[in-house]
């Protein structure tokens, strides 16, 4: 008898335990701060990464704000998986989820895109015809993947012929892979491009050029294909300490580099692609050839005199402080991600710090305030160099390396560690950063 | 990364396994800690024979460990590429090695409790 209660006191006291220690983890949950009252009306363009983040986090921090956000797109894609749906470690609806799933109850969804800003009189016209009027504007659209600028090539043409282009959406990443495994089972000469533009992640085709040789020497063996990477200027990365890295390691697996090659036109039949360069237009053919076209800032915002006159001016980014993301001209502007005019920055890693920047400046101009948030330039590229491993690569404006686990994670080594965080966490963290949580 | 929350963690966790795997584990988890609580309080002792034969299960556990993680995240050994790869690799050598051995030494204790005592 004693020891059943012995027992029975022993339970409790455990179960005791249990709960103090779940009590203990909601206890140490951050306090929410008093929301502010407001009438402001915020028109967001664009439910991307940016767009849907920036969403969730002012419906937080806001009670009484008029906020409508403009996408007409009802998926909403998680890009930094593009990349692994291309080299087949990934179903194409790995990346895909609904744009309405991520977006607070809150705010209104328009499916439509922007037709123009009329910054002076602050309104937004929608490609059906609607008007919105705003206090404050974020513009936060994305780019737009110029295909037409290469000649000969169009959409239809990826996943056949020995084309690809996986930046183009979850199909043509799959049919990437398509044309991709093709040639890394039968071999032959694979050719790797990146356009002469600023471009949304600028890993990406590098990351693509070492999975694919990875998954091609470990397919066909050896010695069966021939690898060239046509950069678009005198690096291979922007950050010169990164270009000489992925230098030497283009060099250890026999990846061939041109430098100051721009892919201007493609002819499939003849399986050859021209580059402009510096002494004149270079062919080289190929078995496989990846695309990534030139990317513009989408035309309305071209129009609508939002852009940089005198940088970028074929591309047309939102002339925007590189600290704020406020616009230089017109202070109720903000832009975000992909269409922002700043050096760097167009990586969903750079969106989740450019978020909170803008959040704190805006709700400032709410508060009539002036904000101190500041964006130092941060972008990181879990760089993938194959099939379980990568280098976590992070950096600022200045190309200074910003580790986050300085001692812990070397930036430049390639690390199985920084493959899960690629493969496995870093989709997670998105998500909950689409959610404003992280 | 900038704020490593719980919720998260959590989130990670789910991602890396799949939410019905990942609940699953930590149900299995839970049930078995539960279990081998409820042995150690009912025996009021360890009983070192089946704490013998719960350490013989331990690398066994830990190859098993590795192995699962491995093929989940499409990774083989050769991509250990550095110090804090080894150490991750040994980490979960380890959680895996203790698993085994509670639930080698639970599952004893449950189902032959009776005979032994």
């Amino acid at each position: 008898m004693e020891e059943i209660k012995g027992l029975q006191a022993s339970r409790r006291a455990f179960m005791g335990l249990m709960a103090g220690g779940m009590a203990t983890a909601i206890a140490v949950q951050p306090a929410k701060a008093k929301k502010i009252q407001t009438k402001a009306r915020i028109v967001i363009i664009g439910a991307g990464a940016a767009g849907t983040s920036l969403a969730n986090r002012l419906v937080d921090r806001l009670e009484g704000a008029v906020i409508t956000i403009l996408d007409p797109s009802a998926e909403h894609l998680y890009q930094p998986g593009l990349t692994l749906v291309a080299a087949g470690l990934k179903p194409a609806r790995y990346t895909q989820s609904q744009t309405s799933e991520w977006l607070p109850k809150d705010v209104t969804l328009i499916t439509e895109g922007a037709a123009a800003v009329d910054a002076v009189a602050k309104t937004v016209s929608t490609t059906g015809g609607k008007v919105i009027s705003y206090d404050f504007l974020v513009v936060a659209p994305g780019l737009v993947l110029d295909h037409d600028a290469i000649e000969g090539f169009s959409l239809d043409l990826v996943g056949r012929n020995g084309i690809g282009a996986l930046y183009a959406g979850p199909e043509y990443a799959a049919k990437t892979w398509e044309a991709a495994s093709k040639f890394t089972e039968e071999g032959g000469v694979g050719l790797f491009t990146r356009p002469g533009t600023e471009m949304k992640c600028a890993g990406a085709p590098l990351k693509h050029t070492f999975l694919i040789e990875d998954i091609a020497t470990r397919t066909a063996g050896k010695g069966k294909h021939e690898m060239h990477y046509a950069s678009n200027d005198n690096g291979l990365f922007g950050v010169p300490i990164v270009s000489e890295k992925v230098r030497m390691l283009f060099h250890a697996r026999g990846i061939t580099p041109h430098y100051s090659h721009v892919l201007k036109s493609v002819d499939a039949t003849r399986k050859l692609a021209t580059f402009a360069t510096p002494a004149g237009d270079a062919e080289l053919e190929y078995d496989y050839l990846h695309v990534i076209p030139p990317q513009r800032a989408p035309e309305f915002v071209r129009q609508s005199g939002l852009s940089w006159a005198d940088k970028w001016t074929d591309q047309g980014w939102v002339e925007v402080d590189m600290k704020t993301l406020r616009h230089l001209r017109f202070p109720d502007v903000f832009a975000l991600g992909d269409v922002a005019g700043v050096p760097k920055g167009k990586t969903a890693a750079s969106v989740k710090w450019q978020v909170p920047v803008v959040e704190d400046h805006l709700i400032a101009a709410i508060e009539g305030r002036e904000g101190s948030a500041v964006y130092n330039g941060y972008t990181s590229c879990p760089l993938i160099t194959r099939v379980g491993r990568a280098m976590l690569v992070e950096f600022d404006y200045n190309n200074n390396l910003t580790p986050s686990f300085p001692g812990v994670i070397a930036p430049l080594e390639e690390l199985w560690i920084s493959w899960l965080m690629k493969e496995v966490a870093l989709k997670a963290t998105y998500n909950a950063m689409l959610r404003g949580k992280a | 990364m900038e704020q490593l929350t719980f919720e998260t963690m959590i989130a990670v966790f789910e991602e890396i396994f799949g939410g019905l795997l990942f609940w699953a584990m930590v149900a299995v988890a839970v049930i078995v800690t539960l279990a081998y609580f409820y042995v150690l309080i009912r025996d009021r002792s360890m009983s070192m024979r089946k704490f013998l034969l719960a350490q013989l299960s331990m690398p066994f556990g830990a190859v098993a460990a590795v192995a699962f993680v491995m093929v989940i995240t499409d990774s083989q050994l050769r991509d250990i590429g550095g110090p804090i790869d080894l150490i991750v690799l040994l980490g979960i050598a380890v959680v895996g090695a203790v698993g085994t051995a509670i639930l080698v030494y639970t599952a004893q204790s449950l189902f032959r409790s009776a005979r032994q005592s």
